[in-house]
């Protein structure tokens, strides 16, 4: 067998394994954005996935008990109950008007279950007053203040 | 200030057009009057653009509150040091900064090239002037960090106003590593431009051989050094401020830093095969190019809002000009290879499986796979919604499970193929080589599996850097022994000897020790293990060997904070280690809060202290405390790595005074200040 081919072969495996092991990754941890009003009318199928959200933090809903923190976010006029029950500290960022991504599964109930939440954020470019704000919107991130 | 940096930036973009026009004439017309026009018109655009870097560093210094960006990123209490760090943590600051340090590239090449190379500079050039027009552009008229803060009065007249006091750096960034993390990352991402233009110069010129690779292999491998030592300060500062307990998160921006990282890995690679073998010209054209477009889309993904990321930049209007600038790269590229695409045509084919060539080749195979799969886990999103028209995103899990098998062939590779023979290698030599290491890998493997080291990952890396380990040491006590022999030095003298001799090759192999100690250090992220508690003064956790006890809790005021701080005694045994003290500080300016993780760091592991904050129930303080094994080994293996590559960066020394010295004595009447024996340096003797 030519050289080529053989280097040929031995690429080919190693694409294939690494491509299936991607493949088992991309399963493992797949996570569908929604907005918060998709969330309401989904199917029943969908509602299984891990889903990851985007919204403000409504002022004064932070609420923080044993094991878990509770807190609403909103956008596009509706709102969502979120219950974080993950390990890691809250960021800092997190704080009452900020926006947060939260990441995790709908209960049953209908209320959001998170095991990871973001929020906005280190580097983050602000408008100084007097300036027009940029525009807002494209990655389903960022909604607009209530 | 701010009209002088303004009118600076656009002096410079006129000087970019300028150069580039001029540079095109000077290819067609090679008048040399012309040519040398077009290189002043680049060096004054670099000039310039200091200019505005200094403008705007003395309005940050001055505290001028007029400016929108000065106003947004700076407060008067903001100490000197991280006035510095404002200055590129913004948008249009950092931009500027990209700009600026771009500059010092352009300028370096342009003056150290300015009486070699004809017919290739003036390409180089126009290249360069066009890199840079495009971030001028961005400069003076997209997001310029000169606009001033004012509304629209009645009359439509501008008022403009100055506030008493800008909003203050986000706390996040005031850390040390924030003042060197970003220059370190930009000048890894900007020095890339530099092979980049020499590749496209040398295509579009049909610039003869492989000399583009020698002049700019020290520029790449500044540049990947510089990208080495931003992305570990990056993960350094995750780690250190974010107080999360892991350093690297798959995140959009880091992916951004590390794809380019792997393609220029890939680059420093592959060109060795072009330069030995005259193999590889068109891949290698590629790889650079792409490597150049990852840096660009890089800058892209921070700022574009394309992909969310916790430390993204908000969405602006800027994405689209980079996405143009990127497709117009593309389209040059394209353009420049189609039509010149039969120079690019290889020498030598591939003699047998086990070579330097192949490991070359599967070396570059698998950079490339990794660093196509970061990308398309990092703009998953983006693919799904294009495919299926749904919004999927892929986390660590996916990552992982690619990223982790190919590092651990890399670190194989990392092993075997500097060993390798070029051509083809025989089973005696394999044997040689390899034979002790292996079983030095495997010993050390079976000692630790019972001492419950199970993770398999973990174990296979360990193994292989042990056994990449000793074949570095070998080849290091394998030529100095011979210099030993033949000079009698010491081991240590005839090891520098060794060194110096051939600085590419033993530096290199410096830069892969320097990766085993990393991977290591990666290693042990697989014995991670983490606690939280609430705590009063007096209470106890323990955590692996050690146990933590709560001191006290106070308040103390700094210059633009507030902290709150946990005394925490660190016990191991009944002996004590370290009073550890993690904060949680308050930003008045901005109104946000941050960390300060206290970590108690040994080779062995780190003890990692967060400061969680109160819980809501009861008021007690949390704390979090993890324990990291290893993670120094990668700091520590950052440095070997810039050590290394400093020393392949040196040109090679052999003194060749006895071969001098008997030259003269055959000629007794030469002047005898030609006696002193030059050093001879050459290159690329790998």
């Amino acid at each position: 067998m030519k050289q080529q081919t053989k280097f040929g072969v031995g690429a080919a495996i190693i694409v294939a394994t690494l491509g299936w092991l991607a493949w088992l990754g991309a399963q493992e941890s797949k996570t569908y954005y929604h907005t918060i009003v998709e969330l309401s009318s989904l199917k029943a199928s969908d509602a299984r996935h891990r889903i990851r959200v985007g919204g403000t933090v409504r002022p004064g809903s932070i609420a923080r008990y044993a094991g878990r923190v509770d807190f609403v976010i909103e956008g596009e006029g509706k709102s969502l109950a979120v219950s974080y029950t993950g390990t890691d500290p809250l960021p800092d960022t997190f704080v009452d008007n900020s926006q947060a991504l939260v990441e995790g599964k709908l209960a049953p109930n209908g209320a959001f279950v998170a095991d990871k939440v973001q929020a906005k954020c280190a580097s983050k470019y602000e408008p100084a007053p007097g300036q027009p704000k940029d525009s807002t919107g494209g990655s389903g991130y960022s909604e607009k203040k209530s | 200030m701010d009209l002088f940096g303004s009118f600076a930036l656009l002096l410079a973009f006129a000087c970019a057009v300028y150069a580039i026009g001029a540079g095109i004439a000077a290819i067609f017309t090679r008048r040399p009057l012309l040519i040398k026009s077009a290189r002043q018109a680049g060096l004054a655009v670099c000039i310039l653009i200091w200019m505005g870097m200094a403008s705007l560093v003395y309005l940050f210094l001055t505290d001028n509150f007029s400016l929108a960006y000065v106003a947004g990123h700076s407060n008067r209490d903001l100490p000197l040091f991280y006035k510095f760090a404002a200055l590129w943590s913004g948008q249009e600051g950092s931009l500027l900064f990209w700009s600026f340090l771009l500059s010092l590239y352009v300028f370096s090449v342009l003056f150290t090239y300015r009486h070699k190379h004809p017919e290739l500079i003036p390409y180089v050039g126009v290249v360069l002037a066009g890199v840079q027009l495009f971030f001028l552009v961005l400069n003076t008229f997209i997001a310029s960090p000169f606009q001033v803060i004012g509304t629209m009065g009645p009359h439509g007249v501008l008022q403009l106003f100055a506030q008493a006091d800008g909003k203050g750096l986000n706390p996040l960034l005031q850390y040390p590593e924030m003042v060197a993390h970003p220059p370190m990352l930009y000048s890894g991402y900007t020095g890339f431009t530099i092979p980049f233009a020499f590749a496209l110069a040398a295509l579009l010129g049909r610039y003869p051989g492989e000399k583009w690779i020698h002049l700019t292999r020290k520029w790449t491998m500044i540049a990947w050094c510089f990208q080495t030592v931003g992305i570990l300060l990056g993960a350094h500062w995750a780690y250190a401020v974010l107080g999360w307990g892991g350093y690297w998160a798959w995140d959009p921006v880091e992916n951004a830093s590390l794809m380019p990282w792997l393609t220029g890995t890939a680059f420093l690679h592959s060109v060795m095969m072009q330069e030995k073998r005259g193999m590889l010209r068109v891949w290698n054209v590629w790889l650079v190019f792409t490597t150049f477009l990852l840096c660009i889309l890089g800058t892209f993904l921070t700022r574009s809002g394309v992909v969310s990321s916790v430390h993204a930049f908000a969405q602006s209007t800027i994405g689209p000009w980079f996405l143009g600038f990127i497709i117009f790269s593309i389209a040059v590229c394209l353009w420049a290879y189609l039509k010149n695409r039969d120079y690019l045509r290889s020498d030598n084919q591939l003699d047998s499986l086990v070579s330097r060539e192949s490991s070359f080749l599967f070396n570059n195979l698998i950079l490339l796979v990794a660093c196509v799969a970061v990308l398309s886990g990092t703009l998953f999103p983006v693919l799904s919604e294009w495919v299926q028209g749904s919004k999927i995103s892929v986390g660590p899990p996916f990552f992982n499970k690619v990223n982790i098998p190919i590092g651990l062939f890399l670190l194989f590779l990392t092993g075997v193929g500097p060993l390798l023979a070029w051509r083809r290698t025989s089973l005696d030599s394999l044997k040689r080589n390899f034979g002790w290491p292996l079983v030095g890998g495997l010993a050390v493997g079976a000692i630790l599996f019972p001492l419950g080291f199970r993770d398999f990952y973990a174990l296979v890396c360990v193994i292989l850097s042990v056994f990449v380990t000793l074949t570095i040491f070998a080849e290091f006590f394998r030529g100095a022994r011979v210099i030993r022999g033949r000079t009698g030095a010491n081991l240590f003298a005839a090891l520098a000897q060794l060194t110096m001799r051939n600085t590419r090759r033993y530096g290199g192999y410096i830069v892969h020790f320097g990766m085993v100690l990393i991977f290591v250090g990666l290693a042990g992220a697989a014995f991670n293990q983490d606690k939280q508690m609430e705590m009063a003064p007096g209470s106890r956790m323990s955590i692996g060997p050690y146990s933590l006890i709560c001191q006290t809790f106070t308040s103390r005021p700094a210059q633009n904070y507030t902290a709150e701080r946990a005394t925490i005694e660190a016990v191991r045994g009944n002996q004590a280690v370290m009073m550890l003290y993690p904060e949680r500080r308050f930003y008045p300016a901005n109104e946000q809060s941050g960390t300060m993780v206290a970590i108690y760091s040994t080779l062995k592991e780190d003890l990692y202290v967060v400061y969680a904050g109160r819980s809501p129930e009861n008021d007690q303080p949390v704390i979090h405390a993890y324990l990291n094994p290893l993670v120094k080994w990668i700091w520590l293996g950052g440095a070997v790595v810039v050590l290394g590559t400093f020393l392949a960066l040196l040109p090679n020394r052999q003194a060749v005074l006895v071969v001098r010295a008997a030259a003269e004595k055959v000629a007794p009447g030469a002047a005898p200040q030609t006696v002193r024996a030059p050093l001879r340096t050459y290159e690329g003797n790998d």
